[in-house]
């Protein structure tokens, strides 16, 4: 796993506070890991601010599962 | 009951009568305050009587710039603010057909602006902490009207607008938003009223006196506490019974 996924896995544990091994590549964060929609804003504010990336509302719907969200954030990132 | 020790809250506004009240019950009640205002003088006297737990946070709410800053300062002086009273406000009255963009802007600005920005820089950490107290002092007139009073009343009616929003959005938070709205209060420019404005006054009020500012204060301490915790999206109206919504 790369060091995005880790943080990004971190991330998601702590804030939604469900178990490490549910939080796998194709959980959906609302259907799988119980996100609110509030939740998932949260999320993407936690994203922009571990990473340094700006995830702009459009792109911020189409984050839907913990994969999504490290894709998004390595092709983004600042290198 | 209504004890805030512990707790962390930024008053703006802190140099008048009002924000001044508000901050030291606020203190009395066992909160670090953080009192802003735009008057350093009348900010670092009162930071004086409360002598310890307070901090004296100037700044300039007329634009982006300043309203940000005291955001991001109060949050770090204070590590985390867990109470915000949005108190600051300027009137700039006039006839509607007469008033200038500028009173319009200006009014709108710092009084309904200046508490959007505040708030949506200390909501989102309130939320990380599953606490917060949002309180907007409004008035009596944002839901009245008032003639010569736009201005104000428009910014005093969107505070409550807005206030609603945010409760509802960030209520499964355990974040609260409530609207304090005054009526008449006793302060230094309602002395300068004369007998036959002050009669008519009173006339209007069932209580036949004007309100004073530790009646607000003892309505914000109630609504930052613990016990207003199923309390959110309200306006309290405290007026003497002037007007019954």
């Amino acid at each position: 796993m790369s060091e995005t996924a880790d943080k990004v896995k971190k991330i998601v544990v702590e804030h939604l506070g469900v178990e490490e091994s549910k939080v796998t590549e194709n959980a959906s964060f609302i259907d799988d890991l119980g996100a609110d929609s509030l939740d998932t804003v949260e999320l993407v504010m936690a994203f922009e601010e571990e990473f340094g990336v700006e995830i702009p509302d459009d792109a911020a719907e189409t984050i839907l599962t913990v994969g999504d969200a490290v894709n998004f954030i390595e092709k983004n990132k600042a290198s | 009951m209504f004890d805030l020790s512990g707790r962390k809250a930024l008053v703006t506004g802190a140099s008048g009568g009002i924000g001044k009240a508000i901050a030291t019950a606020l203190h009395g009640a066992g909160a670090t305050v953080g009192i802003h205002g735009t008057r350093r003088e009348a900010l670092d006297e009162l930071a004086g009587e409360l002598s310890d737990r307070v901090h004296v946070l100037p700044a300039d709410l007329s634009d982006r710039a300043g309203q940000q800053a005291l955001a991001e300062e109060a949050e770090k002086v204070l590590e985390g603010v867990d109470i915000l009273v949005n108190n600051a406000g300027i009137t700039k009255d006039g006839l509607f057909v007469r008033m200038s963009d500028e009173d319009w802007d200006q009014v709108l600005e710092i009084d309904l602006t200046a508490a959007f920005r505040l708030t949506r820089g200390l909501t989102h950490p309130m939320m990380r902490r599953r606490f917060g107290r949002i309180i907007n002092i409004t008035s009596i007139v944002g839901v009245t009207g008032n003639p010569g009073q736009a201005n104000y009343c428009a910014a005093k009616a969107g505070m409550i607008g807005f206030s609603k929003s945010l409760a509802s959005e960030i209520a499964s938070r355990s974040v609260t938003v409530n609207c304090i709205a005054p009526g008449f209060i006793a302060s230094a420019m309602t002395e300068k009223l004369n007998d036959k404005q002050r009669d008519s006054i009173m006339g209007a009020i069932p209580m036949k006196r004007m309100g004073e500012a530790s009646e607000i204060a003892s309505t914000a301490v109630f609504l930052a506490s613990n016990e207003a915790a199923y309390i959110t999206g309200q306006t309290l109206h405290v007026n003497g019974g002037m007007a019954m919504i």
